[in-house]
């Protein structure tokens, strides 16, 4: 891959509450347009890592990067894509609507979304292919939909970064494969993709790199160096077993 | 119509008109967050701070008093913030205690008032139990530029407000103050339950922030509709509530505005097209939506029972379908008990459920026999 | 005994008799039911009253607590229903209950001494006039005696039920969501709240009521950690609160509710800060004893991760260590200086090394999670 240069870089960052650890001293170097496998147990910090690099979170220790320079939030570049469970669905709502919401960021105060923002908005809800969902109320969305309508809202924010937590937990397959067809032409484009993911045996298909998180980072790089029956068991503690078949059946390590 | 000349009830129809108008749209956004209480504490922890205002100023006109009244209440949301944010006493007993001592200090402060040679303080106790008929068209100014004011801002913010209640945390990777916008809420709630203190009292105040926005709920499906029609509901109440209590006797307004509110919330839940209890029953001729939901669940937790040794197996849902009442949407009741965490898909197109799934089918069985012992 | 003592054992059985219950109020996350209910019963006590004429007659006690529990039912059935989330439900049923008692007393009743007045704030100062007299004998205030049996009945209950609750308790606060009541239980809590409330409010008005059944559980809710200890510090708040207010009501012969009330708002907050291990104070302190620790730790973990890569060099030069953590330099300067007190590192030329003690000590530091 060429290098096109460093979209996020974290250095030694930590993040503690109230003095227990979540993260110790991370490191991470996400090149532009690479797409980054998030992989560790329950509890391993990995939702706190992006919203840690994101600011959500405060940290204890350590810097984040984003294009060579300190991440401010705000600037645009990066665009989030929250754990599905973490929302209140029920709200009064269509699709449209979250999508547009993507643009707000850009709208500033007191400015409404007009006609161009639910443009974009429909653009980007054509791109997960829920462009006939405009109108559905939320509360009335399957799983796999939710999904696509909050990667929409993202896509519609057109960042430079995209950071996914857990966005294949609890969806169907169909919902899968749109979702790893955006992600792929995403990375196809420039953007930098990084998503915890929990699914091992899928991390050799999707992703380019992958980080190995377990409080600490264990490793990081390109899938074929990185994935490997060793790390795996360094990071999750030993259970690995079919998963390291797995792993060493992919990269052949 | 006579009475409707009558310039009381038009003070007093205004009034509540406004205040109806101000809660109902606040309350919208202070329901959906899951803070319907904060309008009761936020009236009863008012009462120490028109009794302060008093006792330091000697007034009682309706400015200082509600500048009062909005301080002490935002100290009490604050101390509210602070004990669930540094111990781990829960939300509801943060608030439960804030109302309550605030409003007991309140009473303190008044009695003191009592014992004062300038104890004109009866006018002060209108504000406990809302006397409408002593609203002077004074006070209506204050209110009408106040809810006025409030209304302003909520359409200025309308965006913010909406990420705030949505979805905070994207909201924060927007860059936006998330926090400093929940505090601005925050101040708007107060001023709107300020506004309807001298109206219906601290104990009904609760019931105008929440019942118009619970009413409107039922019948729509988007955000602005759904403001609109609160804060019609609002409008509606205090108006017929000041009439009514105006034309028969011995009705006093706040009490009545309240109970106008309540029909109005139970015409809305059983009427409501769609999601009413009225549509319900015909549709699956059973008043729960758990109904229509449970079988399902019920069935895969069934299916799971004979694989107790692998929770993850999963099963289709043509299984289902056989096992299933005919007529019922499967895909969309999957979805709902996937949207809630009860299931989830555990491969193509194959279904188990979750630890949570599996107990709320366990606490299914135990009410079945409970109900049936 | 003194009119003045009497009402100080009023308000202290009352005060005790409400923090039993309150405890799995506010354990269960429900405490805003208090509320709710001691508002809700007034329809219930006006009907009854209209029947018979009595004021002090139990029927009153009966009524209300049936309407206490018709008031939770209504509640919950609207929470089933799901059109209505949880507070929304209670914040909707109790105005309307309270409003529907307050016309009643407005158009029938509005001469007689049930007023709204005393339903809010009741008047513990009045409670010594009302006597209960057996034959010619005078046995002390009214409110005393049913008070009493009031506290009596829910302490035996408790001690009766003590694994019931406590199981239906401990499950539903971890099971916030779930709420793991079996349903006995549960309806017999709200009949026992609604029995103190409607007991209480004749001398001490709902409000009291309502920060007597949260503010002395949830201060020893901070102060304990079984359900036992929690109970017994909970009734010990209870009357201390109820003593202080009372104290201060009769020397600035102020609204003796209010000030009970106050009292328990003020003992809540001493404990809010000084508890020895939740308090803010105690926090305060540990974290700034903990936070040089910590650091310390960080230090040795962040050398040991660099420790042979070829930025060694750049990450673990003495002077360049507040950049990469991020660090104040004053600060930096504090934690290496007590990491070399310790021995945990020493000084190789330009950069901070990890002595053996303190490879041991990173390492341990870091302990990860496994599935």
């Amino acid at each position: 891959m060429e290098d096109r240069g460093v979209a996020l870089e974290v250095e030694d960052l930590t993040v503690a509450y109230s003095d227990q650890p979540v993260l110790w001293d991370i490191d991470l170097v996400v090149q532009a347009g690479d797409k980054m496998a998030i992989v560790g147990p329950n509890g391993a910090g990995k939702s706190t890592l992006i919203k840690a690099a994101m600011g959500l979170v405060p940290s204890v220790a350590g810097e984040v990067r984003v294009f060579g320079r300190p991440f401010a939030k705000g600037r645009g570049e990066i665009a989030y894509v929250p754990q599905r469970s973490s929302l209140e669905w029920d709200f009064p709502t269509d699709v449209l609507d979250v999508v547009t919401m993507g643009t707000y960021g850009s709208l500033g105060w007191f400015r409404r979304p007009g006609a161009a923002e639910r443009d974009r908005a429909r653009k980007a809800l054509d791109e997960v292919t829920m462009g006939a969902f405009e109108r559905r109320p939320i509360a009335q969305l399957s799983g796999g939909q939710q999904q696509r309508v909050l990667l929409a809202r993202a896509l519609v924010q057109e960042a430079p970064i995209l950071m996914l937590d857990e966005p294949f937990q609890g969806v169907d397959a169909p919902t899968e494969q749109a979702i790893v067809a955006v992600l792929d032409r995403l990375s196809d484009d420039g953007k930098t993709v990084i998503v915890v993911h929990h699914d091992l045996q899928t991390v050799p298909e999707y992703f380019d790199s992958v980080l190995l998180l377990n409080v600490r980072a264990i490793e990081s790089g390109p899938v074929g160096d990185v994935f490997t029956e060793e790390n795996l068991r360094l990071t999750f503690g030993g259970r690995v077993g079919v998963l390291a078949q797995l792993a060493e059946a992919e990269t052949g390590h | 119509m006579d009475f409707l000349g009558d310039y009381t009830l038009r003070i007093v129809a205004l009034g509540s008109g406004v205040l109806g108008a101000a809660a109902g749209a606040l309350g919208c956004f202070a329901y959906l967050r899951r803070q319907s209480l904060v309008g009761d504490a936020l009236s009863h922890a008012a009462l120490p701070g028109i009794a302060l205002v008093f006792l330091l100023t000697g007034s009682k006109a309706p400015l200082p008093i509600m500048i009062g009244a909005a301080l002490a209440g935002w100290i009490a949301t604050l101390a509210v913030r602070l004990v669930v944010r540094r111990s781990r006493v829960p939300y509801d007993s943060a608030l439960g205690m804030a109302l309550a001592v605030f409003f007991g200090f309140g009473l303190v402060l008044l009695t003191l008032i009592q014992k004062r040679p300038d104890a004109a303080q009866a006018g002060l106790e209108s504000f406990l139990f809302g006397q409408a008929a002593s609203l002077l068209r004074e006070d209506v100014v204050v209110m009408s530029a106040l809810g006025a004011a409030c209304l302003v801002v909520l359409a200025l913010l309308w965006k913010e407000f909406k990420l705030l209640s949505f979805d905070t945390e994207f909201g924060e990777s927007l860059g936006r103050p998330m926090r400093r916008l929940d505090g601005l809420f925050t101040l708007l709630l107060v001023v709107a339950v300020v506004i309807g203190l001298r109206t219906v009292g601290v104990v009904l105040m609760s019931a105008m922030v929440v019942a118009p926005a619970a009413a409107a709920r039922q019948v729509t499906d988007r955000l602005a509709p759904m403001v609109i029609i609160a804060a019609a509901i609002g409008v509606f109440s205090g108006v017929t509530g000041a009439v009514l209590s105006s034309v028969i006797p011995h009705l006093p307004t706040g009490p009545t505005i309240v109970l106008v509110l309540s029909t109005v919330v139970v015409i809305s839940l059983v009427f409501a097209p769609k999601r009413g209890l009225l549509w319900r029953w015909i549709r699956l001729g059973r008043l729960q939506p758990a109904a229509a939901l449970d079988p399902v669940l019920m069935h895969l937790y069934a299916l799971s029972l004979q694989h107790p040794e692998e929770p993850d197996h999963g099963h289709g849902l043509a299984v289902l379908r056989t096992m299933s009442p005919t007529g019922a949407d499967l895909e969309r009741v999957i979805g709902d008990l996937e949207a809630r965490g009860l299931v989830s898909a555990v491969g193509e197109g194959l279904w188990a459920p979750t630890p949570i799934g599996r107990r709320e089918a366990e606490r299914n069985l135990d009410r079945e026999g409970e109900v049936g012992s | 005994m003194s009119p003045e003592l009497e009402i100080l054992a009023i308000a202290v059985v009352t005060a005790v008799a409400a923090a039993l219950p309150g405890t799995y109020l506010v354990l269960r996350r429900t405490a805003m039911v208090s509320d709710a209910i001691s508002h809700a019963i007034l329809p219930g006590i006006v009907v009854a009253f209209f029947l018979t004429q009595n004021l002090n007659s139990p029927v009153l006690l009966v009524a209300a607590a049936a309407t206490g529990v018709f008031t939770v039912v209504l509640i919950e059935a609207l929470i089933r229903s799901r059109l209505v989330p949880e507070d929304a439900s209670i914040g909707i049923v109790f105005p309307a209950m309270f409003s529907i008692g307050v016309i009643l007393i407005s158009r029938h009743a509005s001469n007689v001494h049930l007023d709204t007045d005393a339903v809010l704030l009741g008047e513990l100062a009045y409670a010594p006039f009302q006597r209960l007299t057996v034959g010619a004998v005078d046995l002390g205030p009214t409110a005393l005696w049913s008070m009493g049996t009031i506290l009596l009945v829910n302490a035996v209950l408790i001690i009766l039920a003590w694994k019931e609750l406590k199981l239906a308790t401990v499950d539903a606060s971890l099971a916030a969501l779930l709420g793991f009541q079996p349903l006995v239980v549960h309806y017999g809590l709200m009949t026992m709240v609604s029995v103190t409330a409607v007991g209480a409010f004749d001398a001490v008005g709902s409000i009291l009521v309502v920060a007597l059944m949260i503010a002395p559980p949830a201060t020893a809710y901070l102060l304990a950690e079984r359900l036992g200890p929690m109970m017994g510090l909970a009734v010990a708040v209870a009357a201390a609160a109820a003593t202080m207010g009372w104290a201060a009501a009769m020397a600035l012969d102020v609204s003796i509710a209010g000030s009970i009330a106050t009292a328990c708002g003020a003992v809540f907050a001493v404990s809010f800060l000084l508890a020895p291990r939740r308090g803010l104070v105690a926090q305060a302190r540990r974290r700034s004893g903990q936070r040089l620790d910590f650091a310390v730790r960080m230090l040795l973990v962040h050398l040991l991760h660099h420790e042979g890569t070829p930025e060694a060099t750049e990450e673990c030069r003495e002077d360049g260590l507040h950049s990469h953590l991020g660090w104040r330099e004053s600060w930096t300067k504090r934690v290496v200086g007590k990491a070399k007190q310790r021995a945990l590192v020493e000084e190789s030329g330009e950069l901070v090394l990890p002595t053996d003690t303190g490879r041991h000590l990173g390492n341990d530091a870091v302990i990860g999670f496994s599935d």
